[in-house]
Parts: C-alpha cells; structure tokens; sequence
C-alpha cells in the first residue's frame, strides 16, 4: 500500500471501507480470540465455521477474529452478523455447534437460538453485564478486526493523531490532555498531562516514550485485552505523546507471557509502518516516530518505572530512588515517559471528542471511565468498563451477578498484591482514584477479585504476601527481609502456631516496611495484611487466640466429622485416600483425626451432606 | 526442535547452535539494550541457559560474564537447568487461587511425585506455580506446554490428563 501522506488520504481509506460494509452482502462472522477465548477452545470453532464456509464455496462468508469481547464466563463467543438482520451472539460454542451454527444459521438462515444467551436470542447489548458499562479504551475490543489496520481506520483510528500533527502545537496537544484530567491508569492515578508536561521542556537529542505494558497484578488482564483486541490504540496514543513530548522513538514493554499480543502488536505496527502512519515523515510532516517492542521476563517490579527502564536497558530489573524522575533523566539517560496501556487507549479519543467530552463521564477529580478485571467468587467474570463514580455494588452485584452457588459476599481485593480489602459496609462507595484509597484500598490496575464467606483472610493476605516475596527485587532492605518475616509470621499463624504477640509484631512490622521501602513495591506490599488486620480482626484473633479458621480454609485448624445424617454408604470410606474413615454398612461412620489428611474429598463425595467441617 | 533437548547440561564447544545465537547477535547491530533480547534467543535456541552459552554470550556482546549471569538469574523466565519435555504450569493467580489452584498443584505434585520446581526422573514433566495466566474467568487454570485447561474445580480429571501427555511424552 501507498504511504498516507494528507487526511484526505486516510479519509479515502475510511470511506472505501465504510462503503464496501455497507453494500456489502457478506456474512461476518465474528469469533472471539483473545486469550481467554483461544483457552476457552476459540481456535477450532474458527477453524470450523471458515472450513464450512470454504468447503460448501459459501464466498460471501468472512470469519473474522476479534479481540476480547469482555465477557470470560460465556467463551467461546460466536457473532452472526447478516446484512439488514439483527445480529445473533452465541455463547459456549464448541466445534460440534460451530458445525450446526453453520449449517443451520448461516447456510440455511434459521438462527439457532437454544445457543444464544439464556436461550433468548438477546445480543450482548441487551444483558446486565452490559448495560451499566461504558466503552472508551475498550471501544474495539471484540469489535474490529485487531489484524486489520483499515478496520481502525474505519472506527477514527489515526484520525486523532493526523489533527495532532497538522493542527495542533506539541504545547495544545499537552494542555489538552491536562484539561481532560486523564489520570495514569496504572495504579498510581498521576495526571497524564503533567507528565507530558514535565518531559517536554526537557533539551536532549533523544526522548522517550515508553508503554507500559508489564501487567503484573495478579487477577488483572485489561491491558492485554486491548493490546490483543486494538493494539493500533496503543501505537497511535504513542506517537501523539511522541509529538507532544518531542520524542521520536517509543518502546513497548511487554510480559513475555502475552503472546497474542506480542503478535498481534508486531502485525499492527508492520502495518501501521507500511502506510506511513509509524516510521518516517508522518502524514506528510516532519515528525518521525518509531517503536520497538521489548519483552519482560517474569518479573513484577518490572511495571515499576525505573526498573522498567532498568531491563529495557538490559540489567537486572531493580528500581532506583528518585528523583531524577524519568522525565529528566530516564532511559539510557534520556528525558522518558511511561505512561500504562489503558492510559494510552483513552488518549486518541480525548483528542477527537475534546476535554469535555472526556469529562462528561466520571468523578470531578476521575474523569472518565475504569476497565476492571471482575473474578473470583464471582457469577460474571470477565472485563468491564465503568464511569468513575460507579459503586462497588453496582459493579459486584448488577454487571457481575453477585457470588456464585447464594454464598454471602465477604469482601473485594482492590489493586493486587499492593491494594487491600473492601468489606459490605464500603459497598456503596462510588469508585475512584481517592475514594478507594480512602476507604484503605487502591486502584492499582483495575483488579478486582470478590471472596465470599469461604475464602479466609489471613491466607488470603499470605497468598498476597507470598506474592511479594517472591517478586521483591532485593535491592532495599526492609522489602527484602521485612516482607519474608512477616511472610513467616502469616504462615504461623494459619497453621495453628501464632500467638497474640505475633499480631502487634505483624502492625509494627507493616508499619515500618511501608515508610522505609526504596519503591512502590516495598511501599504498598504490606497493605493486604494492614487492610485484613483492620477489617478482619476478628478472624486474627480466631487464628491466634481460639486456633479456629472461621472460614475453613486453614488445614492445621480445621477437621472433618461425620454427622448423624450418614447413612452408611461407605462412599467416603472408599474414597479417603488415608483411609482414615472407618464403619459399617448402613451404620454412622468416623474419621480417625490422627490420620486424617483434611483433603476434603469425603465432604465432596457425601450425598447426604453429612460430612462437616469444624 | 532443538528446544526439547534435554542432554543434561553439556553443550560443547562446536554445537551448531552457537552459530544460529551469533546470527541472531549479529542482527542487532545498532540496537541498544541487547542482554535481555539475546538472553530469550538463546533460550529459544538451546531450551534453557547452560553456563557455556552465557559466556558466549559475554564474550559477544563484550561484557562481563557477571553482569549476564546477573541477568538471567534476576528474571524468573530464564532457566539455567534444563527442563522436561511438557512444562506444566499451575497458575497461582489470586482468581485461581481462591478457587483452589492449590489443590490442582498439590495433586500434580502427588501424581508425579516431584516437588514444583522440578522435573521428573524421565524428564517427561516439568511442575511449575505460575503468575496470573490471565485466564481468570476459567479458574483454577493449568497449562500444560501451550495448551490451557480451565475450571479444574473437579482434580480427579488431573491424572487423565496428564497420561495424555505422557504417551506422547517423544518429541514430535
């Protein structure tokens, strides 16, 4: 293809595919292939339908991948979208119904609606996961075609830089981004326009611009839903805070466990190159703009800037104190600006719609909206979009559905292994960036695992702990050793051995590593126990003080009886893998406690519910 | 595939290898930061990080051995030991985890009767905990190679599963 060099020309391009959809008389057909959706069995069900289609010469059939549709719980998901008819989404299909779908739907015109949601042929628009959300970094996600660069084209894309470089000065492009009030979506919710700001004045013969998408927070996954699903969002964010900040070279930085991504964001910038949109001379101007794409290799600090920086440069990932921030001295010395994946989605829309536009949705200090990864105890996992403002219980209980199985909701972990709990009582709270650190969570990158009333707090504040141990890079003392004592502490007390004094060591403990760590690592690390111990005290106690876990969770502190309901079926003393249990037929068994392994397979194999735990 | 050796260790001086990971080095001219990108190269080459191909790999790039060895042992991606044929991998992702991911690791650690971390006496299986797989929506999840196995709330499919691997444990 010819390189774009006037607006006329990427309006020609937008306009020659607005009008072949739309006399189009193909049959799209649309398969969900994020990475939940290919672990989900995507990859045969799109084989199938594009085989079907080939084999019976149906050539007005396009199967097209799209990106993460957002909604985990009903991979893998299957679009139908006929000229002039509503289109018809189906939920769950496997290659066998992919067969059918074919046959019966697309071949023979008759909808199959028994394996669309609840059997209603309702579309994705109509459901209450749905309703309540709004897309702007996820806009494409699920809906364009993230291998084809006219179909972004053809949704705007590269519209907002094209107005950048011929309209607009590197200073209004700045200002307009400080006006609009967009906040780093990476966890510390800093304004994004102050830190193009802080850059830009910066005099050096080489800038940087760097995407941060080393997404670490273990439950949260939207930055790889848009850089699988819209990866053209992410360069085109680039190369505008490029222009902005005088930067001519921009690298991604990216989990070498997001394959799909990494693949799919070398296809976009080849193309992106291909069209003069990345490369030299943009759109005709003198602006040039570059990006190479770096991988991470398993390491959580590696999200924090400066270690960041650290492996791109190609040493061992460790942060450093600051200041010099990077935006004077970054990488290889160089004024740098990172800026995280979800931030950079959000930017080309702010250019085309306006600051006002930007803070039509939202809080007055959080304008705009927040993609949260909703998992764990959960009846809706998957990916949604909200204003800023919206509640804890709407997200949890009206787009999520509430826990699975009419368990009681326990609490919510907000920001990963560097955020904390919210309880029943702050459900209400509208989310933002201070809301939530006010009521003792965070934002952090936008997870958000629900526990129900099975879950214990304390494992799961040594799970988080655990996390952080393993992930502390060792450069700062109080991270290194502080987090491990009281990692050992944690582990005491779930199996039965803490004492009350290992409570206050815990706080102290907590307290110190907080105020003395080097990073935001170290820093934030001891919160899920701060934020557990604050909310759960009781639970503590329980641990320490009665040796019980509340919750069942604990092996050390629990133990399985056999209760009067049995029968005597002998199930359970088939199944014990210790043969712990013991009884005659039709008489009421025992569990040998000395033996018994607590696996709990008894209390899952008993029919009669006779089985408790204690 | 060269990266399913699994010839315990020696890499001699004359493999073949070297020659494709000097290639690679070779084709970076220009760029800066090199360690990491030949680092997973070698990787991909040879399977895993044997202390001969990181002195090649100082050499090339002219730094010291200390500061490449410093490197490789920082990432938890990098493996110095070589591993089994099929990786398989149990995610210890707060998703997973509250939905009992421990249980899934705690069995495959039984089944195969290695610790996690470690491969098995054949050198069939390599157990590893993993980070978030980011497929939290199908949790507990496992993989096995490139191959996800979602909603493992029943573990009693687990040894199926593996068997499956195990007869095709040859590389193909």
């Amino acid at each position: 293809m010819r390189k774009i060099s006037t607006v006329k020309e990427l309006t020609e391009i937008k306009q020659a595919f607005t009008d072949k959809r739309q006399n189009s008389q193909n049959i799209r057909v649309i398969v969900g292939m994020g990475t939940c959706g290919i672990s989900a069995g995507a990859t045969p069900v799109w084989e199938t339908i594009r085989d079907a289609a080939e084999k019976a010469g149906m050539d007005n059939v396009s199967v097209l991948p799209a990106g993460c549709i957002g909604m985990c719980t009903y991979e893998p998901i299957v679009e139908v979208k006929e000229p002039g008819k509503q289109t018809v989404t189906y939920i769950h299909v496997d290659a066998k119904k992919a067969a059918e779908i074919f046959e019966k739907h697309i071949k023979g015109g008759n909808p199959i609606p028994e394996y669309t949601i609840g059997g209603s042929m309702s579309g994705l628009e109509d459901i209450d996961f749905y309703k309540k959300q709004k897309r702007v970094a996820l806009r494409n996600c699920g809906v364009v075609n993230p291998e084809d660069i006219t179909e972004y084209i053809y949704k705007d894309g590269y519209f907002g830089l094209a107005k950048v470089l011929l309209e607009m000065t590197p200073a209004e492009v700045i200002d307009l981004v400080k006006a609009s009030g967009l906040r780093g979506r990476g966890g510390a919710g800093f304004s994004t326009g102050m830190k193009w700001s802080f850059a830009a004045p910066n005099q050096a013969d080489q800038k940087y611009i760097i995407c941060n998408a080393d997404e670490g927070d273990p439950g949260a996954f939207m930055d790889r839903a848009v850089l699988e699903g819209d990866p053209h969002a992410v360069l085109e964010a680039m190369a505008i805070g490029g222009y902005a900040i005088g930067a001519t070279k921009g690298f991604i930085y990216v989990r070498a466990e997001y394959p799909v991504a990494v693949q799919r964001l070398n296809i976009a910038i080849a193309q992106a190159k291909e069209l003069g949109l990345l490369g030299e001379k943009l759109l005709g101007t003198d602006f040039n703009f570059d990006i190479e794409i770096r991988l991470g290799a398993g390491a959580f600090v590696c999200g924090e800037e400066t270690a960041l920086i650290a492996s791109i440069e190609g040493y061992r990932g460790m942060s450093r104190n600051k200041p010099p921030f990077p935006a004077n001295k970054g990488l290889w010395g160089k004024p740098t600006c990172i800026n995280n994946v979800e931030t950079l989605a959000n930017v080309a829309q702010i250019i085309l719609n306006g600051a006002e536009w930007f803070k039509g949705f939202g809080t007055e200090k959080s304008p705009g909206t927040k993609v949260f990864a909703l998992g764990g105890k959960i009846n809706n996992t998957g990916l949604v979009e909200v204003p800023m403002g919206t509640t804890l219980r709407e997200v949890i209980y009206d787009i999520g559905g509430g826990c699975p199985g009419g368990k009681k909701f326990k609490a919510v972990q907000t920001g990963g292994p560097s955020g904390g709990c919210i309880t029943t009582e702050n459900l209400d709270t509208p989310i933002d960036f201070d809301n939530l650190v006010a009521i003792g969570s965070m934002m952090g990158s936008g997870g958000m695992i629900v526990m129900d009333e099975d879950n214990c707090m304390i494992d799961i504040a040594r799970f988080f702990l655990d996390f952080t141990v393993d992930e502390s890079c060792g450069k700062c003392t109080p991270c290194r050793e502080g987090t491990k004592r009281m990692h050992e502490i944690l582990d005491r007390i779930t199996s039965g051995e803490g004492s009350e004094e290992d409570l206050t060591t815990l706080k102290d403990l907590a307290e110190n590593i907080k105020s003395t760590s080097l990073c935001g690592l170290g820093q934030t690390a001891p919160n899920p126990v701060l934020s557990t111990m604050n909310h759960f005290e009781d639970e503590y106690i329980a641990h320490v003080k009665d040796k019980k876990c509340p919750a069942g969770v604990c092996k050390s502190l629990i133990n399985y009886e056999i209760s009067m309901k049995c029968r005597g079926c002998t199930l359970c003393s088939r199944s014990c893998p210790a043969q712990a249990i013991s009884g005659k037929v039709k008489e009421q068994h025992t569990i040998d406690q000395s033996t018994c392994l607590k696996c709990g397979i008894c209390m899952n194999v008993c029919k009669f519910d006779a089985i408790i735990k204690k | 595939m060269s990266n399913q050796c699994n010839c315990g260790g020696i890499i001699k001086e004359n493999d073949p290898r070297f020659a494709e990971l000097k290639g690679f080095i070779d084709s970076l001219v220009g760029t800066k930061g090199k360690t990491m990108p030949v680092l997973q190269e070698a990787q991909k080459i040879f399977g895993f990080l044997p202390i001969e191909v990181q002195k090649f790999i100082a050499n090339e790039l002219e730094i010291p051995l200390s500061e490449v060895y410093g490197v490789s042992t920082f990432y938890s991606q990098f493996n110095l030991e070589p591993k089994g044929i099929h990786k398989i991998s149990v995610c210890l992702g707060t998703a997973c985890y509250v939905k009992g991911s421990q249980a899934v690791l705690d069995k495959l650690a039984d089944e195969l009767e290695v610790e996690v971390g470690e491969t098995t006496a054949d050198g069939v299986f390599t157990l590893e905990a993993t980070r978030c797989l980011g497929c939290c929506g199908l949790a507990p999840v496992m993989m096995i190679d490139d191959e996800v196995y979602g909603k493992l709330e029943d573990i009693s499919v687990i040894p199926e599963i593996i068997e499956k691997y195990y007869n095709q444990r040859l590389p193909k």
